[in-house]
């Protein structure tokens, strides 16, 4: 079981480099990696929409769907049949083009994030050596489709929701990117299998609470996720910068907004929960495993506190959390020559 | 090496290329009957009231100057901090004092009033 996938990318592998010339079988081998991601991707948004609405019914004392399928399991599916025949609203003050390339570029940055996530022992895509800089460097171009969709709609309440989300994403990609230097000190390499490898003994977790702290809340906030939902907030701004897109053009927002999620859970199972290791179970299944333990704790974090202010939400970020995560970065670095 | 960044390549084609079938398939099925209302920009019923693309609020900017510089910042910090463990003393002092300038221009900020949200 352990080395289910291993091996099937193994035989793959042996199979193209028999049948394909010169550097072909690499690109061929990055292409069924791709693909494969893709489904994984879209497996678990449809699994993910479901699990987000039960989540939320069983916190609020209710039943949520179960009406389609056995306890409502086709749910999702259902939905997305829905939106397959919604017409296509283009709208006439939109700037047409900008709005429409939009809807496809903001899934680009989520299907890459996956390149370097290793899924199981020696299950990685593409193992870069600048790993976690790749992750980051690709996370921070999705702001850019936001904005996009925002200005392009020509609707106020999507112009409101996309400088949100621009000013939100920009602000606190800062005590991210600060929370994983911590890890990147203590593993002393940016490449994911060795900073997988640097936490055989313990995890990363235990040695930088601080940093997973840091990550855990900066995170929810680059997702838009409550409590940092304020560029989507419904109740003012309907829903922020996709107000315009109907159909499958906001269904790839909605695809990318629960894709992002798998990606920086997966990351915070890479750098800080041991990445795919543990006892008894493959290692595949512990990454699927502690993957969503990190997905409910999000879950669980949106169902449970109120929306912040916006100027609470730059105050915090700007004046507690930035100077927490350079204040962790020089005691890591005083701990580390210290021992 | 190369062949890596190539690889990258593969997916950077592919996520692009899926949305853009998946929004064509749904092309073929869904209904197209636009009309001059259905067209409109939506503002809860009401017709919108004078142009969206206007200057908007300094503050936003303001913010992107500051997170620009920490993160140029950030650029620097990522080679130090993967060859923190074999560098000299001296480097960490070093960094130390490049955070400490750092710090300066964000108290710089504070004090100016560049973070309040107003």
């Amino acid at each position: 079981m352990e080395n289910l996938f291993v091996n099937l990318e193994a035989s793959l592998n042996r199979f193209l480099t028999a049948t394909l010339p010169g550097s072909l079988p690499n690109l061929a081998m990055a292409l069924a990696s791709v693909v494969v991601i893709l489904l994984f991707v879209l497996t678990n948004v449809v699994w993910l929409v479901y699990m987000e609405r039960k989540v939320a019914a069983y916190m609020q004392d209710r039943l949520g769907p179960n009406r389609v399928g056995p306890r409502g399991l086709l749910q999702t599916v259902a939905d997305v049949l829905k939106l397959l025949g919604k017409e296509d609203i283009v709208p006439v003050a939109a700037d047409k083009w900008v709005f429409k390339i939009a809807a496809v570029t903001v899934l680009i940055p989520t299907i890459m994030l996956f390149a370097v996530i290793p899924f199981g022992n020696n299950l990685i895509s593409i193992d870069l050596n600048i790993g976690v800089f790749y992750f980051v460097a690709i996370s921070s171009t999705a702001t850019i489709s936001f904005l996009m969709a925002g200005w392009a709609s020509n609707n106020k309440y999507s112009l409101l929701g996309g400088m949100r989300v621009v000013a939100q994403m920009i602000a606190y990609e800062i005590p991210l990117v600060f929370s994983l230097l911590g890890v990147v000190m203590l593993a002393g390499s940016l490449k994911m299998s060795d900073i997988v490898a640097a936490q055989k003994d313990v995890w990363f977790i235990v040695l930088q609470p601080v940093a997973f702290l840091i990550y855990f809340i900066a995170g929810t906030a680059e997702l838009n996720r409550g409590p940092f939902d304020l560029p989507e907030a419904e109740q003012e701004l309907i829903a922020g910068p996709f107000t315009e897109y109907s159909g499958f053009r906001y269904a790839m927002f909605f695809l990318a907004e629960y894709g992002n999620m798998v990606a920086i859970s997966a990351l915070a199972v890479t750098l800080f929960l041991g990445g795919p290791s543990g006892p008894w179970l493959p290692s595949w299944m512990w990454f699927v495993i502690k993957v969503y333990v990190m997905i409910f704790l999000f879950m669980w974090l949106k169902w449970t506190l109120p929306r912040i202010r916006l100027d609470h939400m730059m105050q915090f970020n700007w004046k507690f959390l930035l100077p927490l995560s350079l204040a962790n970065i020089l005691l890591t670095g005083i701990a580390i020559k210290l021992f | 090496m190369l062949q890596q960044y190539a690889g990258i390549g593969v997916f950077f084609l592919v996520a692009a290329i899926f949305p853009i079938i998946a929004i064509g398939a749904a092309w073929l099925v869904r209904p197209k009957k636009p009309s001059r209302v259905k067209l409109d920009t939506y503002e809860c019923g009401l017709e919108t009231q004078g142009p969206t693309w206007v200057q908007f609020k300094v503050g936003y900017f303001l913010y992107a100057l500051v997170f620009l510089i920490f993160d140029i910042e950030t650029v620097f910090l990522y080679p130090w901090a993967v060859q923190f463990q074999v560098l000299p003393l001296f480097a960490f002092v070093e960094m130390f004092i490049f955070i400490g300038i750092l710090a300066v221009g964000l108290w710089y900020a504070w004090k100016e009033g560049a973070l309040e949200w107003k």
